[in-house]
């Protein structure tokens, strides 16, 4: 596999992680991949760091924050607000 | 025209993942707590305008991206793009990519880049200039394609590519700096890693050659 092949896929690595690309380039890529060990390293490094920071970074909202927000929106819903509740 | 009665079922789901990113955008979880509550009032107050059938997802990180750039952003002074500096492209795998093939042969469920914890994780990417962190955690986190990022930002979609492609470049520095902090990759400096193989890049060893040769 030629140098110049490889430094072309390198350079589309992101994008086709990304999913971004052109089915034609998405198909050559593929294929390059396929035959050459290097590069397919590279892919693999490059994905499971992908993977691991969406995976790091996953959080689930405090349940305060649902009954805080769920409280706001019903009194938004519940407007004009019954000055008399304030009393 | 969406109906407002029907916003909480619809935007209820999507609160975790605000809050991760608003987490990610304030760096504190008061700051956090607020500004996705009144992201949530303010998509409720417009849910008039929102087209139905459309992406409700992508619309409620606008307003998420827009309240916190409008409202919640630092007062001190945030790094900027300068402070990203020029990174090399690959910068993590150059560095470690060798040395996690050999620790994977020696225990394959122990690989280098599932040690980093989830606190370097995210302080790594909190650590990007605003621009750079708000692209990468659209795209790596939250999987918006370029198009979707290009309008929740309002920016073009070659603004979209550069900044994901130095973000992304910043934050394998940064987890490179933990790596090595924490013992885990040896400074390169010291040549303790085996050298990852990056086909088709001139090794130094090429470079002096040229220019002797």
């Amino acid at each position: 596999m030629a140098d110049g092949d490889c430094q072309e896929i390198l350079s589309e690595l992101y994008t086709y992680l990304d999913g971004e690309l052109t089915h034609e380039v998405r198909i050559a890529i593929r294929g390059h991949l396929e035959h050459c060990p290097d590069c397919l390293e590279v892919y693999d490094f490059e994905a499971e760091l992908r993977a691991l920071i969406a995976k790091r970074c996953q959080e689930r909202a405090p349940e305060s924050l649902r009954e805080r927000v769920a409280r706001a929106l019903a009194e938004e819903q519940g407007r004009p607000i019954d000055p008399t509740a304030f009393a | 025209m969406a109906d407002q009665a029907t916003f909480s079922e619809q935007a209820m789901p999507f609160m975790s993942s605000l809050y991760a990113a608003a987490l990610r955008m304030t760096r504190n979880p008061a700051d956090a707590e607020d500004l996705v509550q009144e992201t949530f009032l303010k998509a409720y107050r417009a849910f008039g305008s929102f087209q139905e059938g459309t992406n409700l997802k992508a619309w409620l990180y606008r307003i998420l991206t827009n309240t916190f750039i409008n409202n919640y952003r630092a007062k001190s002074r945030r790094p900027t793009e300068t402070d990203l500096g020029e990174v090399e492209d690959l910068y993590l795998y150059r560095r470690v990519g060798g040395l996690e093939a050999a620790l994977a042969n020696r225990s394959a469920e122990d690989e280098l880049l599932d040690r980093f914890t989830e606190a370097e994780v995210k302080q790594a990417l909190e650590d990007l200039p605003e621009q750079f962190r708000l692209a990468v955690l659209l795209a790596d986190v939250e999987g918006f394609s370029y198009k979707e990022i290009a309008e929740i930002l309002d920016i073009p979609i070659g603004t979209v590519m550069s900044r994901l492609h130095r973000g992304r470049k910043g934050l394998e520095k940064r987890l490179y700096d933990f790596a090595t902090a924490r013992g885990l990759a040896g400074d390169r400096s010291e040549a303790t890693a085996p050298e990852a193989r990056v086909p088709a890049a001139p090794t130094e060893a090429e470079t002096e050659r040229a220019h002797h040769g």
